[in-house]
């Protein structure tokens, strides 16, 4: 278990205040001019050596890519920090702490990570519903600029920084990064074509990168403490750090908790959340981090560590690294018939794979969990899921197809016998 | 998405004007020059703010929403064509572009509040306001929904009722939370079984020498 002093998110449940004072307390703040003043190659090469992986979900080496952001610029764009906290995937709830409880540690990495980036200017696109986490932060930022953390020459560094709040209004496939940018140019939030990159040509055509909230919120703890204390937590140098889980679902108590990188799943269940309902025994499967993430089941969650690389090489990945736990009362056809519904909801029309595509899955799927279907029709659905997958420009077309696939792979059985109730009884 | 949005319906107001200017000069200003576009969504929602103030005095009283003379309103300031403005007003699922009740409950059915039992939430609340999801009661007080993940996941089942996120929510505390919003009290947001955020029920389990559950 990670040890308490190890913890970077020491307001995770806002049992202090969020105000600049109670963050200085907690040590934010603390010398932020000096972290600057080592300049931007030191930045980036500490943070290289942290291991810090994105903590969005696609787990990207965060100061590679920093490095991909120009130095200078020759024909006079300037660069933007964009910072994600659209936080939709299904499951996953951390990033909320950190906007309503601790923003002041997301206001400091904003300016740091900015800065390294020669980024005179960042925003902060949060999900809309979101609306007092969004005015705590906001009353933060306030907090920030009065106090000449902001603004011209921020913190004394001699950088000048703005820090922009952006609402979003109820779109899921805004926290994919190029419709997020779309959404913040005042457009619908539909992804774009890649190449170009955002690092090339992002937020109004200039250099920008686009990182998730919690990636931000523990740099300036990353740089304070040193690369290489990062790097020492966690199973090895391509898993580190510490990271926010969020367990929900049938476990004795759903709660947030920073938890060492890698720690095994049944030990972050059992000390944490009170173990599963009715017991480990009576686990059916787990979907491991957020609803894009292909579930594993109870064999697998006996022994699989929490970290990228252990659970994508069971097939499946850390995501946002929220759990939804199942116990065996659950219908698993009913809970990915509900995911199927919130890709149908949420894909953004663009892509004819993706937009007809899961309104098919979720119609299929509504008949599946009645067992109103044939036999047949599950090689149909795996089909039509294949033509959805790798279609589309951005990833929301594989992440609804996955949850069915793996359905499919784990619950073939329990679909099959469903049809076959269904028709017996049709029959009587 | 599909949303009732009817430019010529007889509910929609002939004009729409932003009673406070540089209210909306602040908020153009949040961007670079030339791309006072980035505003549009910004400006939605003032919009269907204000109309949500003036919603709340009256007879019979509404929820924020957008007539489209507001986005026509927005298309002039920021030098849009209007069917972009509707092109961005019909994307996004939080505009409401027809009146709506004063009190806007959306009841989160993704998997995680579903496998906690956000069918029956829904269920009490149909059955407390005799309506169903999708559908407005007929003072006007309160419309049912039915959305997607809301993100407090480890907090569910729960609804958001027009800004407050209403978690850790039972049937029956679900009704009580109507029956005090329907006689005009207020309910404070936030889990509604006595645990602190997202902090585990009996305590946290974590950092315990410095947080108190």
């Amino acid at each position: 278990m990670l040890a308490d002093q190890d913890r970077i998110f020491t307001n995770l449940y806002g049992t202090e205040s969020f105000s600049l004072d109670a963050a200085r307390s907690r040590g934010d703040w603390d010398n932020t001019k000096d972290i600057i003043a080592k300049g931007p190659d030191w930045i980036i090469e500490e943070m290289k050596k942290s291991g810090l992986r994105g903590r969005g979900g696609a787990g990207f080496p965060t100061g590679m890519k920093w490095s991909f952001m120009p130095k200078e610029s020759p024909d006079g764009r300037p660069s933007y920090l964009v910072i994600n906290a659209d936080e939709s995937e299904p499951g996953t709830c951390k990033d909320r702490d950190i906007l309503r409880n601790d923003p002041h540690k997301l206001i400091e990495g904003a300016l740091i990570a900015s800065f390294a980036m020669r980024a005179h200017r960042c925003y902060i696109y949060v999900r809309g519903e979101f609306f007092n986490e969004a005015s705590n932060l906001n009353k933060a930022i306030k907090e920030a600029y009065d106090a000449g953390l902001l603004g011209k020459n921020a913190c004394g560094s001699g950088w000048d920084f703005d820090l922009v709040l952006h609402r979003g209004a109820g779109a899921y496939i805004c926290g994919e990064e190029t419709a997020l940018i779309e959404s913040l140019e005042g457009n619908k939030g539909q992804p774009r074509n890649k190449p170009p990159f955002p690092a090339m040509a992002g937020l109004y055509s200039c250099p920008t990168t686009v990182n998730n909230v919690e990636t931000i919120a523990v740099v300036p703890t990353i740089l304070r403490r040193g690369g290489a204390w990062f790097a020492g937590i966690g199973p090895n140098d391509k898993n580190t750090g510490t990271k926010l889980f969020c367990i929900s679902g049938h476990v004795n108590q759903p709660c947030n908790v920073e938890e060492a990188m890698g720690i095994p799943m049944k030990e972050l269940i059992e000390k944490h959340c009170g173990g599963v309902r009715g017991g480990w025994d009576n686990l059916l499967c787990v979907i491991p981090g957020g609803s894009s993430t292909p579930l594993l089941t109870k064999e697998a969650c006996d022994t699989v560590l929490m970290d990228f690389d252990s659970l994508k090489a069971l097939g499946t990945g850390l995501g946002t690294a929220g759990l939804i736990v199942m116990d065996k009362s659950t219908d698993v056809i009913e809970s990915i018939a509900r995911l199927a519904h919130f890709y149908k909801h949420e894909s953004c029309g663009q892509c004819t794979p993706c937009r007809e595509g899961t309104g098919w899955l979720w119609r299929i799927m509504t008949r599946m969990v009645k067992g109103d279907a044939t036999i047949e029709e599950i090689d149909t659905l795996q089909e039509l899921t294949k033509e959805i997958e790798g279609h589309t420009i951005c990833a929301l077309g594989d992440a609804a197809a996955w949850p069915i696939q793996c359905l499919i792979k784990n619950f073939r059985p329990v679909l099959e016998q469903r049809i076959n109730d269904y028709r017996r009884k049709a029959a009587a | 998405m599909k949303k009732p949005f009817d430019l010529n319906a007889p509910y929609q107001p002939a004009t729409f004007a932003f009673p406070d200017k540089d209210v909306v000069t602040e908020i153009i200003s949040r961007y670079p020059e030339g791309k006072q576009q980035s505003a549009v969504m910004p400006l939605l929602d003032l919009a269907q703010r204000l109309m949500g103030e003036t919603g709340a005095t009256s007879n019979p009283v509404f929820g924020g929403w957008i007539p489209r003379a507001a986005m026509d309103t927005i298309a002039e300031t920021l030098g849009m064509p209007k069917t972009k403005v509707y092109e961005v007003a019909t994307f996004y699922s939080m505009y409401n572009l027809a009146p709506v009740g004063k009190f806007l409950v959306q009841v989160c059915a993704t998997s995680p509040c579903w496998l906690c039992g956000s069918d029956k939430i829904r269920k009490a609340c149909e059955s407390k306001l005799g309506i169903h999801a999708g559908e407005t009661t007929k003072d006007g007080m309160f419309t049912l929904v039915e959305v997607e993940c809301l993100g407090a996941c480890v907090n569910a089942p729960m609804a958001q009722i027009n800004d407050d996120f209403y978690e850790d929510l039972t049937e029956a505390r679900t009704i009580e939370i109507i029956d005090a919003l329907a006689s005009g009290k207020q309910v404070p947001a936030g889990p509604q079984n006595g645990r602190t955020g997202s902090m585990a029920l009996s305590g946290a389990t974590t950092l315990t020498d410095r947080v108190k559950a």
